[in-house]
C-alpha cells in the first residue's frame, strides 16, 4: 500500500512520506515487542510519539508509522522518519479503529 | 572482504534520545558492505536491544563489533549492577525497568529474549555489582 492509500484509508494526515509501499500492519506501544513481532515493511500503529519510535522503525525496517488518536509527534521523530525514509501518518482513529479499516 | 572490520562504540548511559546510534551505524556499515537485508535486520534489532539495556540498567557501556565474511560478532560490555538471575531475565515480559522508562516505551521485558531470537549464538556473563557482558554472533 502506498503512503497515500494508507492515509486515505485511515482518514489520516501525511506528516512525511517515506516513498515506499507497506505490506501488513502491527499494533503496539512497547518498543521491544514491536521489534520482536512486527514484520519488515509493515505499517506500525501506535500512540507512542517520541524519537525512539523512529529509531525502532528504522532498525526493524518498518515502512510506515501511524500515530493514532491524533497524538502529536515530537519534532525529532518527524525529522528522523524523514531522514530514514519512513512514512509518518497521523489519524484521529484509535488503534482499534485503525486496525478495523486495514 | 579479506580482513575483518572492527568497530567500537561508547554507549552514553544517560541519553534515551541518541540511544541506538551504534546499532544504526552498524546497520549502515553492513548495508554498504552488501550483507543480506535479513541478516542486517537481525543484527540491528538485537544490538539495539543491547544498547537500550546498557542505557536503562548500566549507565552505558561499550559495544565492540567484528564483521567478517561470514559472520557478525557483537560484544556489549557494561559495568552496571549485573543480572542476579539470568534465567529470570531471559523470560519474556520480565523487566526491572521503572515506570519512567516504561512511559518511553521501553521496559517491555523483551530485550534479552529478542537478542536471543535474532542472534544465532548468545552468551551472557554477569556478576552482580560488577557488570554484564553479552556476546552475540550472527551468521550469514
Amino acid at each position: 500500500m502506498t503512503t497515500d492509500e494508507l492515509a486515505k484509508k485511515l482518514g489520516g494526515q501525511i506528516i512525511c512520506d517515506g516513498g515506499r509501499e507497506t505490506a501488513g500492519a502491527y499494533a503496539g506501544d512497547f518498543l521491544s515487542r514491536v521489534m520482536g513481532k512486527a514484520p519488515p515493511g509493515c505499517a506500525w500503529l501506535t500512540v507512542m510519539a517520541n524519537v525512539n519510535v523512529a529509531g525502532v522503525a528504522a532498525l526493524a525496517d518498518i515502512g510506515a508509522v501511524v500515530l493514532c488518536e491524533d497524538v502529536t509527534p515530537d519534532a525529532p521523530l518527524v525529522q528522523k522518519c524523514a531522514e530514514n525514509g519512513i512514512a509518518l501518518i497521523r489519524t484521529p482513529l484509535s488503534v482499534y479503529g485503525a486496525c478495523k479499516l486495514l | 572482504m579479506g580482513e575483518s572490520i572492527k568497530l567500537f562504540y561508547n554507549v552514553d548511559g544517560h541519553d534515551f534520545v541518541s540511544c541506538g546510534q551504534a546499532s544504526e551505524d552498524v546497520k549502515r556499515t553492513l548495508k554498504n558492505i552488501g550483507f543480506p537485508p535479513e541478516v542486517i535486520r537481525r543484527v540491528a534489532i538485537a544490538m539495539y536491544e543491547g544498547e537500550v539495556n546498557m542505557v536503562i540498567h548500566a549507565a552505558g557501556g561499550v559495544a565492540e563489533v567484528e564483521i567478517t565474511e561470514d559472520a557478525v560478532r557483537v560484544a556489549l560490555k557494561d559495568s552496571g549492577k549485573g543480572i542476579a538471575d539470568i534465567e529470570q531475565a531471559m523470560a519474556e515480559g520480565f523487566s526491572t525497568a521503572g515506570e519512567d522508562i516504561r512511559e518511553l516505551g521501553f521496559g517491555a521485558g523483551m530485550g534479552l529474549p529478542n537478542m536471543k531470537k535474532y542472534s544465532d549464538e548468545m552468551k551472557i556473563e554477569s556478576t552482580v555489582g560488577v557488570g554484564t557482558n553479552v556476546y552475540l554472533t550472527f551468521y550469514i
